[in-house]
């Protein structure tokens, strides 16, 4: 665990990407191919679950260093990290044991069939056996969330660099629900099987968002024009007899969307759908509110499902008779997914064509934008009808077109408690964009949640808790929320270098990541 | 019976001898345990602290009234003996021993145990009463061996001038910058030093003790100057205007809150190292202990939690409320000396 040690505090101490991608390749290129594939599982948060519970951890600490318990919560609560807070209070080790990753790895995994007795004996022996500087690494292994800075793209870019494979067969080959304890690096990286993977989504194409101010990207009779809908962006595979349903977050979701489930089932073999899940009733489409309270649920009730039906409305096609059509042009893969949609929707009411809007001249295009708040609608989708499909965020072939009011996805990174009956609950919220590495606070917002969401927050916050002053915390840069506001302008008194004014949370996006949400950047173009 | 010591609103007062230590408010006669800003202020009658204190002390506040002292010398007022002894925080920081018919009561001031080669080394003073600071009174607060610290701070400095990137590095003008000259290799690179820290040194002269020379910071210097350099701040120089003339450069914070990863982020810095002028968890029990003493008064820091604990140890102690910073809850106002 020395390398992988070693690599955690490169990582906390870099702040560039260039520097962090030159960590992780040297660590790939150093530790192993077990090794390095337990770091790519770790990081994209394919940890194994938890086989201690963080109470016994906690009790087997404090023990183990002779502290009572309460003063070891305290430090709890002034450190905010249960992995560092044991590692730091332990006595010194008795020896200096090396133990690989993946040595570690298997520990754990063979911790879950044993007493708690046995377990205790495994885990107090190790901590007083490794070298101090790598208990917190272990302790990370056991209580899980590496949260270290490193995104999905920065270890793609730092693989693509080590096996001089390209980035987007490697983020292709690195999603879908792979087991790092039954998996090889090579396989995984190298193998041209799809059979072992048909689980596997596509990397999602992502839109650049069309500022009011620019100019109309070409002759509008070359761009295919939808609505963007305020849904979730999920990729239905149908392989083998299976259906996968993915969310843009990488997460599958098969169990929430049983009707969907049910829809895929007609899907020819081989079919790959994009699109987006949106709660739907009576041919119209629900407020996304509606659909957060499916997404909130672990199990999905009758009644919810009577409540809240979704529908898929399909916008591309990926897969075709189990060949990859990426490269073809959006006509002609809109042609194929007409197709598709075409023979299935008699079967099923959950799935709807993405309709195609006919506009002829770029007046027109903003009376149907303005409309889209009535058929809850959150824009317009601009789409090159000879681009082909690509990898992550790319500019020049997909635009979307928000409605105002102007908005940012951000992430919480402080809170501080409310005042008269909210004066338990942790209301008032820091949000922040990403500068480079960094998250800068920009906006400050306690209204838009519902009691439920707030206390759902509240928790989130008590638990994931980094530090106190006074009465503010800081929180781990880990919940991403949607902030609308009014205006926006530069302002030096800020740290941001940036105001904005009546900001306000529009939802919690659990969707996304922290890494995903908006930067500085994207804010200063909003600035007119 | 009056107790020997108490608090009230200017500050810890002896009544029997009619003196303060470290008063935050304007007293006739103060008795300072270090020359630190939040335990040294403004506006007292006559100041008494150890002979090394001098120079900071009228660097800092001007032209006081100032008697020096030895450690271990003996005044007496009004029956009461006071003494001074080695508290190892800072040069001329001192534990203030006061004994009157047979009670004795010892205030700590900021102290640490390990010696670091600059301030006479801490000493264990037996006492009845012990007023103890907290600031780092967690058990998280471990610190490693200097030497592990300044290793490692002298490999970030190499490693950044292997690559032409200036290494700044931020600690406390009075305390830390002396110890980061002492124990870094100083033939490595040329070493600047913020105006304040070169003030500092000057004041110091008095005391005989010599610091490696160090280049003061100037606009004028061209960038390339600093490529190799190790340039040492306080903390409040960690301003962009100021860090401009360094670019590239990476910074580093000294202090013992860089003991926790939370900190380090919230820094903005690259590195944090957790190097501290204060006692860590086992210091402040290792100095209670040796004390002797039955009772224990804590104050800055995490009083109430050690209080606690030497509780439950079955150990009288109580918090005791002043105004000396150091405070856990604004982490990084770790009483600095702020140089005009
Ligand atoms: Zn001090």
């Amino acid at each position: 665990m020395k390398r992988f040690t070693d690599l955690l505090s490169e990582l906390d101490s870099e702040t560039s990407v260039n520097a962090k991608t030159a960590s992780l390749v040297r660590y790939f290129g150093e530790a192993g191919d077990a090794d390095a594939l337990w770091a790519i599982a770790l990081f994209s948060g394919r940890r194994p679950k938890r086989t201690v519970s963080a109470s016994l951890l906690r009790a087997w600490a404090a023990e183990a260093s002779e502290l009572p318990l309460w003063l070891f919560e305290e430090c709890y609560h002034v450190v905010g990290d249960l992995a560092e807070t044991i590692a730091a209070v332990l006595p010194s080790p008795l020896q200096q044991e090396e133990i690989s990753l993946e040595t570690a790895m298997d520990l754990l995994r063979e911790m879950a069939g044993r007493s708690e007795e046995e377990r205790k004996e495994k885990i107090l022996g190790i901590w007083q056996n490794i070298p101090s500087d790598q208990r917190f690494t272990f302790n990370k292994l056991l209580t899980g969330g590496f949260r270290m800075g490193v995104s999905e793209k920065l270890i793609v870019k730092a693989l693509a660099r080590h096996t001089g494979l390209e980035e987007n067969l490697i983020s292709h080959r690195l999603m879908g629900n792979w087991d790092p304890y039954t998996s090889r690096l090579a396989d995984l990286l190298f193998s041209e099987n799809e059979n072992d993977h048909i689980s596997r989504p596509y990397p999602f194409y992502l839109a650049y968002a069309l500022e009011e101010t620019e100019q109309e990207p070409g002759p509008l009779h070359e761009w295919q024009i939808e609505y963007k809908w305020d849904g979730i962006r999920g990729q239905i595979i149908r392989r083998q007899g299976h259906t996968f349903i993915w969310t843009r977050g990488e997460e599958l979701v098969n169990d929430k969307y049983p009707e969907l489930m049910q829809m895929a089932e007609n899907l020819p073999d081989g079919t790959v759908l994009d699109g987006e899940i949106v709660a739907f009733r009576d041919g119209r489409v629900l407020p996304f509110q509606q659909l957060q309270k499916r997404i909130g649920r672990k199990n999905v009730s009758k009644k919810m499902l009577g409540d809240i039906p979704v529908a898929y409305i399909a916008y591309d096609q990926l897969e075709h008779q189990h060949t990859d059509i990426r490269e073809m042009s959006l006509e002609q893969r809109r042609q194929r997914l007409e197709g598709t949609v075409r023979d299935i929707a008699p079967l099923s009411a959950h799935i709807l064509l993405s309709e195609i809007t006919e506009v002829n001249r770029w007046e027109d295009l903003k009376v149907l934008r303005e409309n889209c708040r009535e058929i809850q609608a959150e824009g317009l989708m601009l789409k090159w009808k000879a681009g082909s499909y690509k990898t992550g965020r790319k500019r020049g072939e997909w635009w979307k077109w928000k409605l105002d009011p102007m908005q940012a996805d951000a992430v919480m990174i402080y809170a501080q408690s409310g005042h008269g009956r909210r004066a338990n609950l942790y209301t008032d919220l820091t949000f922040a964009v990403w500068d480079g590495d960094r998250l800068v606070p920009f906006a400050k917002a306690y209204s838009g949640l519902t009691d439920a969401e707030l206390k759902t927050v509240d928790a989130f916050i008590k638990q994931n808790t980094i530090e106190k002053f006074g009465p503010v915390r800081s929180v781990k840069a880990e919940m991403v929320f949607e902030i609308a506001f009014e205006g926006i302008s530069y302002s030096p008194r800020h740290k941001s270098g940036i105001a904005v004014r009546f900001p306000r949370i529009v939802r919690i996006r659990y969707d996304k990541k922290a890494s995903e949400a908006n930067t500085l950047e994207d804010l200063r173009k909003l600035i007119s | 019976m009056r107790s020997l010591l108490e608090v009230n609103d200017i500050g810890l007062y002896c009544p029997q001898a009619d003196v303060y230590i470290d008063p935050w408010r304007r007293a006739e006669r103060a008795l300072i345990t270090h020359a630190h800003s939040d335990h040294a202020r403004q506006g007292h009658g006559l100041y008494m602290a150890h002979k090394h204190s001098e120079g900071i002390l009228k660097h800092r506040l001007g032209n006081i009234r100032l008697e020096n002292v030895e450690y271990g010398q003996k005044i007496y007022m009004n029956g009461v003996e006071i003494s001074f002894h080695p508290a190892g925080h800072i040069l001329g920081s001192a534990q203030v021993r006061l004994e009157y018919k047979g009670e004795v009561v010892v205030v700590s001031g900021d102290y640490k145990i390990t010696p670091d080669g600059v301030s006479a080394p801490f000493e264990p003073v037996k006492c009845h009463t012990f007023i103890t600071e907290s600031t780092f009174g967690l058990p998280i607060y471990d610190w490693k061996p200097d030497r592990t610290e300044f290793d490692a701070l002298q490999r970030w400095w190499k490693h950044n001038a292997e690559e032409g990137i200036c290494s700044v590095v931020f600690g406390y003008s009075l305390g830390k910058a002396q110890r980061i000259l002492r124990n870094l290799d100083l033939t490595q690179g040329p070493v600047y030093a913020h105006g304040a820290i070169i003030e500092i040194h000057k004041a110091m002269a008095h005391t005989g003790i010599e610091f490696p020379e160090c280049l003061p910071v100037d606009k004028s210097i061209p960038k390339e100057n600093f490529r190799k350099a190790l340039v040492i701040a306080p903390p409040a120089a960690d301003t962009e205007n100021w860090l401009r003339q360094f670019v590239p450069f990476k910074t580093a914070v000294c202090s013992g809150w860089m003991a926790l990863r939370g900190t380090r982020r919230r820094q903005n810095a690259h590195k944090g190292f957790a190097i501290s002028d204060h006692a860590d968890w086992k210091g402040l029990l290792y100095a209670i202990e040796s004390s002797e003493a039955g009772n224990i008064l804590i104050t800055h820091g995490y009083s109430d939690t050690l209080a606690r604990y030497l509780r439950e140890k079955g150990m009288q102690a109580e918090v005791l409320n002043t105004l000396y910073t150091g405070d856990a809850a604004n982490e990084n106002t770790e009483a600095d000396e702020t140089v005009h």
